[in-house]
């Protein structure tokens, strides 16, 4: 599995760290549209090709997974605090407190999540600049994501609170707030980072999916969602393989970092 | 008793082959049909199925545009246009066998009018305050006064399929080419072939010339496109450029470019004055310069061939040239011109800097296009103009709503900056067009609903409308309906971008298909339609 974790690891860096070198290079500039090469095929020029704007699909590509590997994760430390803030949090107080958070996680988790974002959304100013327009879905998606790792937080806090070293601790006299952070912390801290882990595909795919209805990030700025727009007809099955390439990046991130959740194991 | 087995095998056999033999067209429609009432419809799917059932006084020859005697064998008119008086054809009848006669006529009118019923198509024919009389002169003659003038009062004619004062089956007797066999919701609409429809060929036969005709209802495009190339269905009436562009590929035969269709493109400014956006930004959208200059940085010749595969023709007004009588031929599409952009914005004070815009006041020039989510064609325009007005020094930002947000924010709040949407144009008259250049109307988009006209070209595009509506004389209307045209090409409340195409694709099975831009295209003459190969493929 350490092996697994490794490649996954490695296949991330290799995406990332290519997307946001090649982001840089003025060759490759993702917005200008090319109107006499419009759906051309892979040339010295476009290396895979350009869209049906005769914008270059290499350069897209480098953009959109750029785009979508600094902010995805971005969102999911974002959802991460707030789960901490209200999950953990709750979980280590217990009583009142606890059963409040777990009926507002619960109220939140039966909101259709879709609906609520298109909501947000439309509530947004309208002159926002597409890298701000990026920034601000992935937020909207990091603030609205927060319950689903809040309620394992909890669960997981609220066995510590209740566990013999804890008891022993307190028995012995040590402070709360040192307790909390030289004990429970440290125990939480495998049950967060699995939980960053998978939120991270989770917040690609949200955003892939806001994408494909036409409301994720701004044009003309490219993400791995609006990438992936290309493909959403059938039109796309025929021919043009370079198309896929969106989705082939999206498959090997997804996978990787299903992969290096494997710090689940850790708990 | 061998014997007896084998002929009852062969009997079924050839009954089967007798019931698989019938000629069938079969489409998809791509929604419910709401309404069977020809009366009450208002969506495209109840639309195709009154158009191949219900029989109407007078037709609009889709390839031609004139009106054509259909059920009424002669029309005039009175010289006031509040009188119209029909002379119908004698013999028809319903397809259940209750006799068609002028007492029909007086109850669909009555239907029309009813307004417990708020039918859609009655809403065309309310010219003034009081009743309409329907008087019977004769069984086979019937006049109709309105209250006040209609204008093109003939032609509305083509949308009302009379309805049977005396049938059992009311509206689902039918005096058109099909009645309503079976309709099973969410699945299939199946029209069966009138057998007393009215109408001959050349040579006598009676028409129309399929048995049937299998409506699949079907909303998504995707499979209505595979559908189409497997042979399961033999038409799609309206085809996007993408799917026309696959098509023509593989089966150049089957796909039709019937050139400009009614349908339009267009960005607009707004202009309300309580708008809550910078007073700066107000400034800009209501001067005519700059919407001037907008509209000549913007690439139609590259929206055309871009966006829509070069199936879409550059938009020159209001009216499309594929309206043959209402198109003022004068007007022409506006080119790309950066360097006048530039001219006429600086003579409004703008100043070009390090490739950015700014006004008198200094403020950068940016402003956003709203457009409705999903609709790839349009946000792809969108992205096209955002790069055209780059090169002006303009920073567009596109923004994609959800369609009621888009339109919360164009009626209600008018919490947006520009936007850019289409207008489906059904009807050739201009008259159908009134609620959108009446400066008091709610659909007078880009400052509606105004207590008084805000410009003095609003004021002469309200005097020119209600002209024209009230004239009785097509040239006289035409005169002043060139005159709308004009003013509007000139002051640019809407900036029209492209015309798109009507794009078909019919099987080759299908004979006497001769597609036009006007609705429904392909399946306008469908008494003529024969699927000439079912039966020999079989």
């Amino acid at each position: 599995m350490k092996t697994a974790r490794l490649v996954a690891v490695l296949v991330i860096a290799a995406i990332a760290l290519g997307s946001v070198v090649g982001g840089f290079l003025p060759r490759f500039d993702y917005a200008r549209q090319d109107r006499d090469q419009i759906d051309a095929g892979p040339s010295s020029a476009h290396w895979l090709g350009t869209d049906s704007l005769g914008r270059d699909r290499f350069a897209r590509l480098l953009h959109g997974t750029r785009v979508s590997l600094l902010l995805a994760p971005a969102a999911a430390a974002l959802s991460m605090l707030l789960a901490l803030a209200v999950g953990a949090a709750s979980g280590l107080a217990g009583g009142f407190a606890e059963r409040s958070a777990k009926a507002t996680i619960d109220l939140v988790l039966s909101i259709p999540w879709l609906f609520l974002l298109l909501m947000v959304r439309a509530l947004l100013p309208l002159n926002t600049s597409p890298a701000l327009s990026a920034v601000v879905t992935f937020t909207v998606l990091g603030v609205l994501g927060w319950a689903a790792p809040a309620r394992i937080l909890q669960a997981h806090a609220s066995r510590l609170r209740q566990s013999q070293f804890m008891l022993l601790g307190c028995a012995s006299g040590i402070t709360r707030g040192r307790l909390l952070w030289r004990q429970m912390l440290p125990n939480l801290r495998p049950v967060l980072l699995a939980q960053f882990w998978i939120s991270v595909p989770i917040f690609i795919l949200a955003e892939a999916n806001l994408s494909l209805l036409g409301l994720g990030v701004a044009e003309p700025l490219p993400s791995l969602g609006s990438l992936l727009r290309e493909m959403e007809t059938v039109l796309s099955l025929g021919g043009d393989f370079c198309r896929l390439a969106a989705l082939l990046v999206l498959v090997a991130v997804v996978s990787s970092l299903q992969i290096a959740v494997s710090h689940k194991e850790a708990y | 008793m061998r014997r007896f087995v084998l002929s009852v095998v062969l009997l079924l056999t050839a009954l089967l082959n007798a019931a698989a033999a019938l000629d069938e067209l079969r489409f998809d429609l791509r929604s419910e049909p709401k309404s069977f009432n020809p009366a009450t419809v208002a969506d495209d799917s109840s639309e195709t199925i009154r158009y191949m059932t219900g029989g109407v006084l007078v037709r609009l020859n889709r390839d031609t545009q004139k009106l054509e005697p259909e059920l009424a064998s002669a029309w005039s008119m009175s010289r006031d246009g509040k009188t119209i008086t029909f002379t119908l054809r004698t013999g028809i009848a319903f397809s259940d066998g209750t006799p068609f006669s002028a007492a029909d006529v007086k109850y669909t009118i009555a239907q029309l009018m009813d307004p417990a019923l708020h039918s859609p198509t009655g809403d065309a024919f309310r010219s003034g305050t009081g009743k309409v009389v329907v008087t019977t002169i004769a069984p086979n003659k019937v006049s109709i006064t309105f209250p006040a003038a209609v204008a093109g009062l003939d032609k509305l004619f083509d949308q009302v399929a009379i309805v049977s004062s005396q049938s059992p089956k009311k509206e689902m007797a039918a005096l058109g080419p099909f009645y309503v066999a079976e309709y099973k919701p969410g699945a299939y609409v199946y029209l069966r072939r009138n057998p007393n429809y009215w109408k001959h060929d050349a040579s006598g036969r009676q028409l129309p010339y399929l048995d049937a005709v299998k409506l699949e209802i079907q909303a998504n495009r995707d499979i209505e496109f595979m559908r189409f190339t497997r042979n399961e269905i033999h038409l799609i009436n309206s085809l996007d450029a993408d799917y026309f562009d696959r098509l023509s590929h593989a089966a150049p035969d089957k796909v039709r470019d019937a050139g400009a269709s009614l349908d339009s493109e267009q960005i607009w400014f707004n202009q309300v004055p309580n708008a809550p956006i910078a007073s700066y930004k107000r400034e800009w959208f209501q001067s005519r310069n700059f919407r001037q200059a907008i509209s000549a940085a913007i690439s139609r010749a590259d929206l055309c061939k871009v966006v829509f595969k070069g199936h879409a023709t550059p938009a020159m007004g209001p009216v499309s040239p594929a309206n043959k009588f209402w198109f003022n031929a004068h007007l022409q599409p506006t080119q790309l011109d950066t360097k006048k952009a530039l001219q006429l914005l600086q003579s409004d004070g703008f100043r070009y800097t390090g490739g950015k815009l700014y006004d008198r006041g200094g403020h950068a020039v940016e402003f956003s296009i709203v457009t409705n989510a999903g609709n790839r064609g349009r946000e792809a325009m969108a992205t096209m103009i955002q790069q055209d007005l780059r090169a002006i020094g303009i920073t567009v930002n596109v923004v994609t709503l959800d369609f009621p947000s888009l339109i919360q924010r164009m009626s209600e709040s008018f919490n947006y900056e520009a936007a850019l949407l289409g207008f489906v144009n059904v009807e050739l008259d201009p008259n159908a067009q009134m609620n959108v250049w009446l400066s008091s109307s709610e659909e007078h988009q880009w400052n509606p609903k105004q207590a008084a006209p805000a410009t003095p070209w609003e004021a002469e595009l309200d005097r020119l409308m209600r002209a024209q509506a009230s004239a009785t004389d097509d040239r006289t209307r035409k005169k002043y309906f060139d005159r709308v045209q004009e003013i509007v090409a000139d002051e640019l409340p809407f900036i029209y971008l492209v015309n798109k195409n009507a794009l078909t694709a019919v099987s080759l099975k299908v004979q006497g298909a001769k597609p036009v831009p006007l609705r429904p295209q392909t399946y306008w003459n469908i008494e003529y339609l024969k699927v000439a190969d079912e039966r020999a493929g079989k």
